[in-house]
Formats: C-alpha cells, sequence, structure tokens
C-alpha cells in the first residue's frame, strides 16, 4: 500500500490531529478573546471527521501502517459516536466555561486532541498503538479534569487522575512486555497465531491480567474505580459530561478488540475474569450509589455500574457479546450526555448546584428538564420501554448465550438495586414539595442536547432499534 | 368485507389510541399561556385542566368503542389467535406482533371499560395537577391494552414492565398524607407504597427477563405461539416456570409477596385503586394462562400442589387478615388477595371449569372490586377518611349509596345472581375434580369473605347516625351513579347469564387444554 494510499484511510484522524494544531496556534496568537470561534472550529473539525468516516470512499476494511492499526466497521461505529459526542462536549461548555469567566481557547483543542488518541485505541491493533492511542486521550484527559485550575477541587481531581492513571499505565505496560516477552510480537494477529499454536502458557496469562487491570481502569471498572468520584465530582462538569461519555466507549471498544481479536483461544482464561469484574463493577455501581447526595458522585457510581452490565457482554466473548456491547455502549454515551446537559442546566443565582435534593419539586418548577431527566432516569435504570432496557437485554442475553446464567441473574439483582436510586431522584422531582426553580435561559444547545437525548431514549431508538443492532452487527462481526 | 376489515390494525389502533390521547394534553399544556417563572397559573390553569379532562374521557370513551369494533369483528368460534399484526421490529426472532384470543379478549374489554369509569372517578377529586394526572392514566391504558394483545413475549415485557413507571407516579404523585417510618427514614407513606409497589414488581419480573433470554436461545424467537407450541426440555421448564412464576404472583398478588398491594391500595388515589385492582392485577393471572401452562405444562403439573397450598394460604389467611383491618381500603385489598387466590387454584387444577373459573373470576372481581374501591372513594372524597370506625349509619343519610354498597357487597361475597358467585363455583368445581381437601378448604374463603364484607357494611351503613360530621353528607351524584350503575349492570348481567362470557373463552380454554393434556401425555411416555 503506498503512503499516499495508507493516509487517506487514516483522513480523519488527519485531519483532526493537523486541524488542531493549526487552531492552537491560532489561539496562541489570537488569545482567549478567540476561544469560541476555536471552539466552533473544533466542532466543525470533528463533524468533517463524521462524515470522512461515514462517506469513506475506500473499501471499508483496511489495515494501516504495517498492522498498525485497522480500519473496519467496528473501529468506523466507534469513532462516530466518540466524535459526535466529542462535538457535543466542546458545545455543551460554552455557557458553562463563559459563566465560570473560564473560556480558554485550549479547551476545544484538548478535546480534539483526546477525541484524536480514542480513534488510535479503536483501531489500534498492535500493543504499541493501543499504548499510544490510550496515552494520547489521556493526558489530554488529564489536563481537561484540572482545567478549573484555581479550584482546589479540580487540580485535586487532575492529580489524582494523573497519579492513578499513570499507575494503571504502568499495569498494562507491564502486561503489554510480559506478552510481548511470551509471544515476541505486538501486534494482535500474531499474539493470536502464537498463542492458539502454544496454547496459553502462565506468563501470557499474567500479561494479558495484567493487560486487563490497565483497561479496567480506563474504563474505571471495579475494582479499579476509585478515581472515578472524586474526579467526576472535582473536574469542570462539561469535563465530566465528557468524562463519562465518549473515554468510556473507547475503551470499551479496545477492550473488545484485544480480547475477541489477541486472545480468542484464551476465553476459559479471560472469561472468568472480565466476568468478576462486571460483578464488581455492578455491586460497586449498584450500592455505592445509594448514599449519594452529589449527583455528579452519583453519576460516577452509575457509570460504574453501568461499565460492568457492558462486561457482561464482553464476558461473552461471542460476536453476539461484542454486538451487544457496542449497542450497549452507544445508548449509554446517548443517555449519559443528555443527563450531564441537564446536570449543566441545573442553575441557581449564577452557580452551579449539584445535590440531588436541589431537584426537589422540579415537576412543578420547569417540567420540561423534569420530564426529560424522568426519562433518561428511567433509561439508566433500564426499565422498559426506554432504550436502556434493550441495551440491558441485549448483554442479558449474550450471557445466557454464551451460558453464563449465573452472570445474567447477578445482573438483574443489581439492576434492580440501582432502580432504587434513580428512581430516588425521579421522586425527589415529581413527589416533593419544590426547591427554589432553577435560573431560567440554559444555553440552546443543553436544550437540544437534552430533549435529543430524551427523544432517543424514548421513543425513537425503541421503535428503530433493529437499525442501531444491524449497524452493531455488522461492526461487531469485522472483529470475528 | 370483513375480512379487509379485519386486515387492517385494529388492535395496534386501539392500543395507541390513549397515547395519541396523552399527546393531545401534552400539546394542550405546551401551547398554554405561562408566566413568567414559566408556570402555567390562574384561568389558564383551569382552562388546560379541563381540557385535559375532556379529551381523557373523550379518549377513553374512543378506545372503549373501538375495542367493541374490535369485539365485533372477533370471530368466537376460533380457538386461535385472531386479528393478528406483525411488523418488523429488533429483528432475530423479536417482533411486533399483536392478536386476541378468546383469553385476552375480554381483558381487552375489561380495560377499555374500566378506564373511562377511571376518569370519572377523578373528574372532581383529583385537584392538583390534572393534565399530568391524566396523562399518566392515558399512557398506563396503552401499556396495559398493550399486556393483553402482545403475541410476542418481548413486547409483552415491554407492556408488562412499562405499566410500573405511570403507576409509580400516580402512586407518588397523587397519592394520600401522611409519613411512615422506615429503616431509620421518615417519608411520606404514599413513596413508601409507590417505591414498595415498584420494587417488589421489578424485582419478581426480572427472573422473567433471564428466562426470556434463554427461551430465546433456545428457540430463537419470543414469538408467543411458536414459543408455546416449542418443546422445553422437562429439566429447564422447572427453572422456567419458576422464573415466570416469580414475576406473575408478585403481580397477582400471591400469598406470601402480596405486601405491597395493601400499601398501594391505600395510598394510590380512587382511581388509581381501581386500575390496580381491576386491571393490574389481572396481570398476574393472564400471564399464568398465557405463558405458564401452555409454555411449561409439565412443570405446572408437577408445581400445581405448590399453587393449591399457596392459593388456599391466601384465601384463608388473607380473609382472616381482612377481619381485622380498619381501613376500607386495606380490607378490600386483602379481600382482593384472598379472590385471586381462587384464580391461581381454578387456573393449576387444569380442568376447564377451574380455567374458566379463574378466566370469569377475574373478570367479575375487575367489575366488582372496581366497583367496591370506587364507593369508597365516594366517601372518602366526602370525609376524606377511610377509618371504618368514622363511619356509621350511612344508610341514613345517603340511601342509594347504601343499596349500591350492598350490592357490590354481596358480589363480593359472592351471592348467586351475581357474577362472583359463578367465577368461585367454577373454581372450586375445578378444583373439587382434582382433590376435593382443596376445594374444601377453599371454600372457607366464601364464609369468611361474607364474614368480613358484611361487619365493614354493618360499620359503615348501619347503627344511628351520631357523628356530627356525617350529617351533611350527600349520596351519591349523577357521575357516581353513572359510573357504579355501568358496573352494576355487568355485574347482574354476567350473574344471571354467564353464558356469552363463557363462550368466548371456550374455544380458547378448549385449545388450550388440548395442548397441556397432550403435552403432559408425552412428558407421561418420555
Amino acid at each position: 500500500m503506498g503512503i499516499f494510499q495508507t493516509l487517506s484511510f487514516a483522513a480523519p484522524e488527519l485531519v483532526l490531529v493537523l486541524g488542531a494544531m493549526a487552531l492552537l496556534i491560532t489561539g496562541v496568537f489570537a488569545g482567549d478573546k478567540s476561544a469560541k470561534k476555536i471552539g466552533y472550529g473544533c466542532v466543525a473539525l470533528l463533524l468533517v471527521a463524521v462524515l470522512l468516516v461515514l462517506f469513506s470512499p475506500t473499501a471499508p476494511t483496511a489495515s494501516l501502517f504495517n498492522g498498525a492499526f485497522r480500519i473496519d466497521a467496528f473501529s468506523s461505529f466507534a469513532k462516530v459516536i466518540i466524535y459526535l459526542a466529542a462535538a457535543l462536549a466542546i458545545l455543551m461548555s460554552d455557557q458553562y466555561f463563559a459563566n465560570e469567566k473560564l473560556r480558554r481557547f485550549e479547551y476545544p483543542v484538548l478535546i480534539v486532541l483526546a477525541a484524536f488518541g480514542m480513534s488510535l485505541m479503536v483501531s489500534a491493533t498492535d500493543l504499541i498503538s493501543l499504548y499510544m492511542g490510550i496515552e494520547t486521550q489521556s493526558l489530554a484527559l488529564y489536563i481537561l479534569a484540572a482545567f478549573k485550575r484555581d479550584s482546589r477541587r479540580s487540580t485535586e481531581a487532575g492529580l489524582k487522575y494523573f497519579v492513578l492513571g499513570a499507575l494503571s499505565t504502568c499495569l498494562l505496560l507491564y502486561g503489554a512486555s510480559l506478552i510481548y516477552g511470551f509471544t515476541g510480537s505486538t501486534s494482535f494477529e500474531e499474539i493470536s497465531r502464537i498463542a492458539s499454536l502454544e496454547g496459553a502458557n502462565v506468563g501470557l496469562i499474567i500479561g494479558l491480567v495484567f493487560l486487563i487491570s490497565g483497561l479496567a481502569f480506563k474504563v474505571s471498572a471495579a475494582p479499579f474505580h476509585m478515581w472515578t468520584p472524586d474526579v467526576y465530582e472535582g473536574a469542570p462538569t462539561p469535563v465530566t459530561a465528557f468524562f463519562a461519555a465518549a473515554p468510556k466507549l473507547a475503551g470499551m471498544a479496545l477492550f473488545a478488540r484485544v480480547l475477541v481479536s489477541s486472545f480468542p483461544g484464551a476465553l476459559d482464561d479471560w472469561q472468568p475474569v472480565i466476568a468478576m469484574i462486571a460483578v464488581a463493577s455492578m455491586a460497586v455501581g449498584a450500592f455505592s450509589a445509594i448514599p449519594q447526595t452529589n449527583i455528579k458522585r452519583l453519576m460516577a457510581y452509575s457509570s460504574i455500574g453501568h461499565m460492568g452490565y457492558a462486561l457482561i457482554g464482553l464476558s461473552a466473548g461471542t460476536a453476539q457479546g461484542v454486538k451487544s456491547v457496542l449497542v450497549y455502549m452507544a445508548i449509554y454515551v446517548a443517555m449519559t450526555i443528555g443527563a450531564f446537559a441537564c446536570i449543566l442546566m441545573m442553575r441557581r443565582r449564577g452557580g452551579m448546584t449539584e445535590n440531588i435534593s436541589d431537584l426537589s419539586g422540579l415537576t412543578k418548577t420547569n417540567m420540561p428538564l423534569a420530564l426529560i431527566l424522568t426519562v433518561l432516569l428511567f433509561s439508566l435504570a433500564g426499565v422498559p420501554p426506554a432504550a436502556g432496557f434493550f441495551g440491558k437485554w441485549l448483554v442479558f442475553f449474550a450471557a445466557v448465550d454464551a451460558g453464563l446464567v449465573w452472570l445474567a441473574i447477578v445482573g438483574v439483582f443489581a439492576s434492580a438495586v440501582s432502580a432504587y436510586y434513580y428512581l430516588r431522584i425521579v421522586w425527589f422531582m415529581w413527589f416533593d414539595e419544590p426547591a427554589e426553580p432553577f435560573e431560567r435561559g440554559a444555553a440552546p444547545v443543553l436544550q437540544f442536547a437534552a430533549w435529543g437525548s430524551a427523544l432517543l431514549m424514548l421513543p425513537v431508538l425503541p421503535v428503530f432499534m433493529g437499525r442501531l443492532i444491524e449497524f452493531a452487527d455488522r461492526a461487531a462481526s469485522a472483529l470475528f | 368485507m370483513i375480512d379487509s376489515l379485519a386486515d387492517q390494525h385494529w388492535l395496534s389502533l386501539l392500543t395507541f389510541a390513549p397515547l395519541i390521547g396523552a399527546l393531545f394534553i401534552v400539546i394542550s399544556r405546551m401551547m398554554a399561556k405561562k408566566n413568567d417563572d414559566g408556570v402555567i397559573a390562574g384561568p389558564d390553569l383551569e382552562q388546560v385542566e379541563s381540557n385535559a379532562r375532556i379529551i381523557a374521557l373523550a379518549f377513553t370513551v374512543g378506545a372503549f368503542l373501538i375495542s367493541l369494533g374490535v369485539f365485533a369483528l372477533y370471530d368466537r368460534s376460533l380457538a386461535g389467535f385472531q386479528l393478528v399484526e406483525e411488523a418488523a421490529w429488533i429483528g432475530g426472532g423479536i417482533s411486533y406482533k399483536l392478536g386476541v384470543d378468546g383469553i385476552s379478549i375480554l381483558f381487552v374489554l375489561l380495560t377499555t371499560f374500566i378506564m373511562p369509569i377511571c376518569i370519572l372517578a377523578s373528574w372532581d377529586s383529583i385537584k392538583s395537577r390534572v393534565a399530568d394526572y391524566m396523562i399518566a392514566f392515558l399512557v398506563l391504558e396503552t401499556l396495559m391494552i398493550g399486556v393483553f394483545c402482545s403475541l410476542d413475549l418481548f413486547l409483552f415485557y415491554v407492556f408488562f414492565e412499562g405499566s410500573l413507571i405511570p403507576m409509580f407516579l400516580i402512586i407518588g404523585v397523587w397519592g394520600s398524607k401522611g409519613t411512615k417510618e422506615f429503616a431509620g427514614f421518615t417519608l411520606p407513606s404514599r413513596v413508601y407504597a409507590a417505591l414498595k409497589f415498584f420494587l417488589y414488581t421489578l424485582i419478581g419480573s426480572l427472573l422473567l427477563l433471564v428466562a426470556m433470554a434463554w427461551m430465546y436461545k433456545q428457540a430463537g424467537t419470543t414469538d408467543i405461539v411458536a414459543l408455546q407450541q416449542f418443546d422445553f426440555p422437562a429439566g429447564a421448564q422447572k427453572w422456567l416456570w419458576l422464573a415466570f412464576f416469580a414475576s406473575f404472583a408478585v403481580k397477582m398478588p400471591m400469598w406470601p409477596v402480596h405486601t405491597w398491594l395493601p400499601d398501594a391500595h391505600v395510598q394510590a388515589p380512587t382511581a388509581g385503586s381501581i386500575v390496580l385492582a381491576a386491571i393490574l392485577l389481572k396481570m398476574g393471572g393472564y400471564g399464568f394462562l398465557r405463558f405458564s401452562l401452555p409454555m411449561f405444562p409439565l412443570a405446572s403439573a408437577d408445581f400445581a400442589p405448590f399453587i393449591y397450598a399457596l392459593s388456599i394460604i391466601a384465601i384463608i389467611y388473607t380473609s382472616l387478615v381482612a377481619l381485622a383491618q380498619e381501613d376500607m381500603k386495606k380490607l378490600i385489598a386483602y379481600s382482593s388477595v384472598a379472590h385471586m387466590g381462587f384464580v391461581t387454584m381454578g387456573i393449576f387444577t387444569a380442568t376447564k371449569q377451574g380455567i374458566e373459573g379463574g378466566l370469569f373470576q377475574m373478570l367479575s372481581h375487575g367489575f366488582i372490586s372496581g366497583a367496591l374501591f370506587l364507593c369508597v372513594g365516594i366517601v372518602y372524597n366526602r370525609m376524606h377518611t377511610r377509618e371504618i370506625a368514622a363511619y356509621g349509619g350511612l344508610v341514613h343519610r345517603m340511601p342509594l349509596y347504601a343499596f349500591l354498597f350492598l350490592f357490590f357487597t354481596l358480589a363480593n361475597v359472592g351471592l348467586p345472581g351475581t357474577s362472583g358467585f359463578i367465577g368461585e363455583i367454577l373454581a372450586l368445581v375445578g378444583a373439587f375434580k382434582v382433590n376435593s381437601w382443596i376445594a374444601f378448604f377453599a371454600a372457607f374463603g366464601l364464609i369468611l369473605s361474607a364474614a368480613y364484607a358484611l361487619r365493614l357494611y354493618r360499620q359503615v351503613m348501619y347503627g344511628e347516625l351520631v357523628k356530627q360530621a356525617l350529617m351533611s353528607i350527600r349520596d351519591v351524584d349523577r357521575r357516581e351513579l353513572l359510573s357504579l350503575g355501568a358496573l352494576m349492570a355487568f355485574t347482574l348481567y354476567l350473574g344471571v347469564n354467564p353464558g356469552p362470557a363463557l363462550d368466548v373463552f371456550s374455544p380458547s380454554v378448549d385449545l388450550l387444554m388440548e395442548n397441556y393434556d397432550a403435552a403432559l401425555a408425552a412428558g407421561a411416555l418420555r
């Protein structure tokens, strides 16, 4: 493959990274006054990248840079969602940063760079490129977490995230080096070939477990979840919105690709590990969220729980399982963005409020917001007919299909427990006496994101679920 | 002509008609003028509320008329599913499929009949957030009709679970006042009841979800007709049966998982109690008949004694509990549990009389319990208490009410000539065929129900009218009379002439029995 053809396959990434650099230089010269314009520029870059992925003129499957990356239906599915989520994260931040007098041009550029890192992650087919993708993403995210640098909470979040993230990267690298040591290759394809030839030996398994630990940290699955609540709470809310959505999808996609394409033969070895991580995450997500009073912390535990459900699908190790993970994560990203759009609308007397009790009696003071949040909460809880239920159904079915009935049963009980804390918010909004109303005049883009997400959850996605599953099916079969 | 009519999307239209009504209310709410705080107030609010009442009534009556049309198109002589419509949905054997047979059609009619009564019962008694209330009821109606019309297990589950959401809001928002101590917290008792209702039912149904996944894996489809013909291995049937049982037993509710029901009934507004007793509980019995019996015949036969035991405990124990109640709604709630005991007993006798008795009992209980909750609602609206002790001697002030209440009390006891009698006697006959001891114990329920129902009637209606507050109480008005009169007409008609209803059940029940016996015979050979 010629260099130009290779580069043409990587067009979306090239657009992102070159565009981000150009905008960064512009920002340096034009200063923070230009932050808004640079934000729009970044959104435009992401949308161009989405179009390039969707209407790629070349064959849908290709291996690039000597097998370091792979462009296929799987990576395209993930990229489209990542780019859209990143674009929304930029647009949704504007009002917040304007109010906090924190509008800086670096923010959108960092989001684009993180999105670039994520798109490397979802197409990585080599341990080196995997590491590159993760680090590109993580470095941008560390800075974003500490973005409100005069706030102690935000800097604390950034530092915590950085230190623990570095630790997890160590684990990951150690695992990768063990795997390299025992197979003599960093390419997923080679690893898979050698592992199936010689059988998975102990060294390889240990390497795999370290690798899984590192990845579990990135998707904030228990027992590697400790950073999540603090970072979610401390980081500026638009940043949290971004953290909760796109990186989780990218991490989960990477997880799926590593396990399924490099260790298909070792399913018996990694299946119990993933299943236990899933159980732990669901339990932590379900029980720890109950006493929370801060809605961002609650969302953190909720996302830990959701990663548990998605990992149920992954632990099946089948095409059905990967498909269910993709559908689950797509729905999860959409509802999380909507939920954070609602949280960003919780403004009172010029400041943000983050307590769950601030939502009391919302149906009496602001019915539209309450309605959106109600739909999203029922969707997060996985109660039909909202879309969240369909995601749960798919992962439970994948588990049952792969013979893991016990895991599905644990999953349904965890979702019953977690239904309680979602219901608690619904109860505050509907049953309690109203608290002071929120400020009117939320930015149109927040309204758009919240309404769009709620309408997607009910009725659009439930009605057209067949289409989404079809796309995910095509994406998942690219791995097998 | 009829054929081409039957090909239309009648059931979809019927299912989603109330939802369209809800959308109209949403639109009228959105169009209304809002004040500076973004809240509708004053005359605008009154306009929105009266619009909401009228739209809700129009659409529930409309749905009733459509269901009558569906009933007219339905051919009573056939056993299979009719008016079937199917559309691609999720793919891979899960589709949007609706249809009715002799078992479900009457429940659809019951639902559409009860709903206008609920709207009428809430006309004046609901004073806050009327538009939201009506929306919740219309959405609930769509989901309930959907439950009875679904011919796809997955679709059934979506409707079955979805119905929790509006009911949760109805109990929690418009429930009665009072607080409850729970696990160290003090919370409004309506919230406690709503949460208990939601979580109990949710936990019950989640196991059904896993069972459904397993069945889908085996059969490759969730089509109910295909699943009924699918031969699940005997060992697996047990687990599947138990999973379905967990869900339907909570919904029904059967002893010992009935405790959510008294709480929910007491806290719910009148119309909420009516829907709960008349329709939502019937989903459990319907589920047993639609899924447990035909899909897992071997397990059903094995577990039948277990069901008899639970049913008899429910009949006797909850009747005794009802005797001790001091709250009118709670008393009727416990009596519902007892009456549902007859239903489960009848269904699992797997005899024609038993099943038809169970079905008939559910139908008749829909009218009677609905009417009883309405009666309680009538005095509650006037006096704002449900304490039995707060009343006495009402017959002197409310003669018409006393008559109606007496009628429904006796129907609840199972007086011959009312529909309550037919259902219970058929279920008992079915039980007698299987084992006379079961029938013997169950018959105690009839005696005990007379005891608690007549006690309630005596304490509320008879005696001297001594309480000052009761002196000025009004008798039933025209709207209440209309609702109660309609319910009374059906109760009497079905009691005197049960034939038409039984004829509708009969072909489908025959088919069910035939398949059931064949499956048992095949199972015995294996």
